[in-house]
C-alpha cells in the first residue's frame, strides 16, 4: 500500500517536470530565456500579499472542479462535463444575485445552494442516462457542456445583459457577492473571496463521505468492480446517480465561487476552462481530496502568475495553459514514466 | 420561404463542409477502435497552420488560390503531426484516451494562441485572401431547376474536395478489403490479430486520418467563412462528435447528420437578420443538436452502432 501511493506520487511529479520542461522548451523555441520565464511566472504568483490572494482566488473554482471529477472517478466515472455543470451554476449564482435584494447573508447562501443545486441537475442527467439506459458518461457530458454553452449564451443577453456590453451579464451589486471587504484588505485588494472557505469545507466533507461513511465505501465499491459491488448487494444504479449528482453539485459550487466571487459578471460564448483543468487537478491529485487541494493551488499559481510574467518577459500568457495540458497528456501516458521508475528500481539494487 | 431558403443554403453548405469532414476523421479513428475527443483541438491546429501559412506567402506570393491550397496542405500535415500524439499515448502507451484527447484539446488551444501572440502581437491573425466562390457552369448544373440555386451556386471548390473525400472514404470503408480490416480492428481487434492484420498499424491509420481530416475541416473554416485565426473554433468539433455518433459511425449518416445540425446552426446565425426566421428561439435551434443526439443515444442504447472496441486500449 505504502509503495503504491509513492509510486502515484513519483508520477504525478514527474508529469509535472515534464509539463514545466516542455514549457521551457517552448519558451527557449521563441527565443526567451526559460529560467527568467519561470522566476517571473512564479514571482508573479507569489510575490506579495496581493498576488498570493490571487493565485488562492484562481484555485478556488479548480479544487472543486477537481474535486468534482475526482470524486465522478472514484465510482468508475468520468465527468468532463465540469464545465458545463459549472456554466449552469453559475447563471444560476448571477441570476439570484441580480434578480434579488435580500440581506446579504439571506442573499449569499441563496446564491451558493442555488448553483450548487443546478449544477447537481446538470450532473444527475448524464448519472441517470447512464443508470438507466447505459449512455457514455463521456459523451453525455460532452453534450451537456455545450447545451449549457447555448443556454447561457442566449439567456444571458435576453435576461441580465450588461450596461455596456452585448456579451456579458450586468455587474452584480456588492451585496450579492462572495468578496467580503475583511478579506479583501487581509490580502490586499486581490480576488480572493470566501469561495476560498467554501472550497475548503467542501475538501473536508468530501474526503469525510469517501472515508469514513457507508455511501463513501459503496462509491469506491462500484467504482473498482461494478459486479462485485452488484454481487454484494450495492445498487450500482443508485450509486452512479448519486455520484454525477454530487461531482455536478461541486461543479456547480465552483461557478459560484468564479461568477460572483473572482469575477461580477459572466461573459458568453466561454466554456470556462475550470471544468477542463479540473480534470488535470484530479488527475495529479491522484482523486484524493487533499491532493487535489494541492494541485488544485499548483495551478492557480501557474495561472495566476502568467500576467506579471507577460509583462517582465513578454512570454506570451498562453504558456501556462500549455504546461498544464502537457502535464495531463503526460499524466495520461504514465505507463511510460512507470515503466522509467521500474526500471530505475531494479537497478538500484534489485530488493525492491 | 423558397427566396430565404435559396439564400441561406449556400451559408448552411458552408457551415457543414467544415464539420462533415471533421466527423469523417473522427469516423476514421472510432472504426479503428481509438475514441477521439480531441477532434477540436486538431480543428484549432490546421486553423492555425493553414492561417500561419498564408499569413507568411501573403507577401511572396501573388496567386491566392496557390496560397489557400498551399494553406490547407500545410493544416493536413500539422493535423497529422498532432495527432501522432494521441495516436502514440492511446495506441502504444495504452492511455486513457479521453483523458489525451482532453490534453490534445487544451494543448492545441493554449499552443497555437501562444505562437500567433509571438507572430502578430494579438493572438489573430487576418489573411487577405480565401476562397473565391463560384458557380459550377460545368454542364450547366448551376441552371438546374431547384437544386441548381441550391447546391451549385456560390460554392468553394473545397466543398466539391469534402464531397469526394467522402465518396472516397465510403469506398474503402466499406468495398476494399482494408476499409473491412480497419472496421475489425474497431470491433474485435483481437480476431482481427489473429486473422494476421497488424492491429496497431490499422489504429494509427485511424488516427492519424483524424488527424488530417480534422485539420483540414478547420483550415476550411480560415480560407472559406472566417478569414481570421481567433484561438478557437468555438466548439465545432464537439459539434462533429455529436454528428458522428448521431449519424451512428456511418459515412453517409455523418453526411446527414451534419447537414441537419450545420442548417441549424445557420439558421441560428441568421435568424435575426431574417424576419421569418425570427419566431424560432436561436437557443433551440443550437442546442437541438446536442439534445438529438442525447435522444439517439438514449433511443439506440439496445442496438447502437457504435464500433464495439472502440476506446478500448488493445
Amino acid at each position: 500500500m505504502k509503495r503504491g501511493i509513492n509510486s502515484e506520487l513519483v508520477k504525478a511529479l514527474a508529469a509535472v517536470f515534464l509539463g514545466l520542461v516542455a514549457g521551457a522548451l517552448l519558451m527557449v523555441v521563441i527565443g526567451k530565456n526559460p529560467i527568467t520565464g519561470y522566476i517571473s511566472l512564479f514571482r508573479g504568483g507569489l510575490m506579495n500579499a496581493e498576488r498570493i490572494g490571487n493565485t488562492l482566488a484562481t484555485a478556488t473554482p479548480l479544487i472543486l472542479t477537481g474535486l468534482s471529477v475526482a470524486f465522478a472517478f472514484k465510482t468508475g466515472l468520468f465527468n468532463i462535463g465540469a464545465s458545463g455543470q459549472m456554466l449552469i451554476g453559475g447563471l444560476c449564482a448571477t441570476a439570484i444575485g441580480l434578480s434579488f435584494s435580500w440581506p446579504r447573508p439571506l442573499l449569499l447562501l441563496a446564491i451558493v445552494v442555488g448553483a450548487t443545486v443546478s449544477g447537481a441537475v446538470w450532473g444527475i442527467i448524464p448519472g441517470l442516462l447512464k443508470a438507466r439506459f447505459n449512455v457514455n458518461e463521456v459523451v453525455s457530458t460532452i453534450m451537456m457542456n455545450w447545451i449549457a454553452y447555448w443556454s447561457v449564451y442566449y439567456i444571458v443577453p435576453s435576461n441580465f445583459k450588461g450596461e455596456y456590453l452585448e456579451t456579458e451579464s450586468a455587474r452584480l451589486p456588492e451585496v450579492a457577492s462572495l468578496k467580503a471587504p475583511w478579506l479583501t484588505r487581509l490580502f490586499a485588494g486581490s480576488y480572493i473571496n470566501l469561495g476560498l472557505f467554501l472550497a475548503i469545507i467542501a475538501v473536508v466533507i468530501i474526503a469525510f463521505l469517501l472515508d469514513k461513511t457507508t455511501l463513501g465505501y459503496e462509491l469506491k465499491a462500484v467504482g473498482f468492480n461494478r459486479h462485485a459491488s452488484e454481487y454484494a448487494g450495492i445498487s450500482v444504479n443508485r450509486n452512479v446517480i448519486l455520484s454525477m449528482m454530487i461531482a455536478g453539485a461541486l461543479a456547480g459550487l465552483a461557478g459560484a465561487t468564479f461568477y460572483t466571487g473572482y469575477a461580477s459578471n459572466m461573459q458568453i460564448g466561454v466554456l470556462p476552462s475550470q471544468g477542463y483543468d479540473g480534470i488535470a487537478v484530479a488527475l495529479l491529485g491522484s482523486n484524493s481530496p487533499w491532493g487535489v487541494f494541492i494541485a488544485a493551488i499548483f495551478f492557480g499559481l501557474l495561472h495566476s502568475g502568467k500576467g506579471f510574467m507577460n509583462a517582465i518577459t513578454k512570454i506570451p500568457p498562453d504558456i501556462s495553459d500549455t504546461i498544464i495540458a502537457i502535464i495531463i497528456y503526460f499524466t495520461a501516458t504514465s505507463l511510460l514514466i512507470e515503466r522509467f521508475w521500474n526500471r530505475f528500481k531494479k537497478k538500484k539494487g534489485g530488493n525492491a | 420561404m423558397w427566396e430565404i431558403i435559396r439564400q441561406i443554403f449556400p451559408y448552411a453548405i458552408a457551415f457543414t463542409i467544415p464539420l462533415l469532414i471533421t466527423a469523417l476523421g473522427g469516423l476514421f479513428s472510432e472504426r479503428s477502435g481509438v475514441v477521439n475527443i480531441g477532434l477540436e483541438g486538431l480543428m484549432v491546429v490546421g486553423f492555425f497552420a493553414a492561417a500561419l501559412t498564408i499569413y507568411k506567402l501573403e507577401p511572396v506570393m501573388s496567386n491566392a488560390v496557390l496560397r489557400v491550397i498551399l494553406g490547407l496542405l500545410a493544416a493536413v500535415i500539422a493535423g497529422v503531426i498532432f495527432s501522432l500524439l494521441h495516436a502514440v499515448a492511446s495506441i502504444h502507451m495504452k492511455a486513457n484516451q479521453v483523458i489525451s484527447g482532453t490534453a490534445i484539446n487544451m494543448m492545441a488551444g493554449a499552443v497555437t494562441v501562444y505562437l500567433a501572440r509571438n507572430i502578430t502581437g494579438s493572438g489573430n491573425i487576418h489573411i487577405e485572401a480565401g476562397v473565391p466562390r463560384k458557380d459550377v457552369s460545368f454542364l450547366g448544373l448551376v441552371k438546374i431547376p431547384v437544386l441548381g440555386p441550391l447546391f451549385f451556386r456560390q460554392t468553394y471548390f473545397t466543398t466539391w474536395i469534402v464531397i469526394a473525400i467522402l465518396l472516397a472514404s465510403w469506398f474503402i470503408l466499406y468495398k476494399t478489403s482494408f476499409g473491412l480490416r480497419l472496421r475489425a480492428c474497431g470491433e474485435h481487434p483481437h480476431a482481427a490479430e489473429s486473422a494476421g492484420i497488424n492491429v496497431y498499424r490499422m489504429r494509427y491509420f485511424g488516427v492519424l486520418v483524424s488527424g488530417a481530416f480534422a485539420a483540414l475541416g478547420g483550415a476550411i473554416i480560415m480560407v472559406t467563412y472566417s478569414g481570421e485565426f481567433s484561438g478557437t473554433v468555438s466548439g465545432l468539433g464537439f459539434l462533429a462528435l455529436a454528428a458522428l455518433i448521431f449519424g451512428q459511425w456511418k459515412p453517409l449518416g455523418v453526411l446527414g447528420a451534419s447537414f441537419f445540425f450545420g442548417f441549424a446552426s445557420t439558421i441560428a446565425n441568421v435568424s435575426q437578420a431574417v424576419p421569418a426566421l425570427m419566431a424560432i428561439p436561436p437557443i433551440l435551434l443550437k442546442t437541438f443538436p446536442y439534445i438529438v443526439t442525447l435522444v439517439a443515444l438514449v433511443l439506440f442504447s439496445k442496438s447502437s452502432q457504435a464500433p464495439k472496441a472502440s476506446g478500448i486500449p488493445f
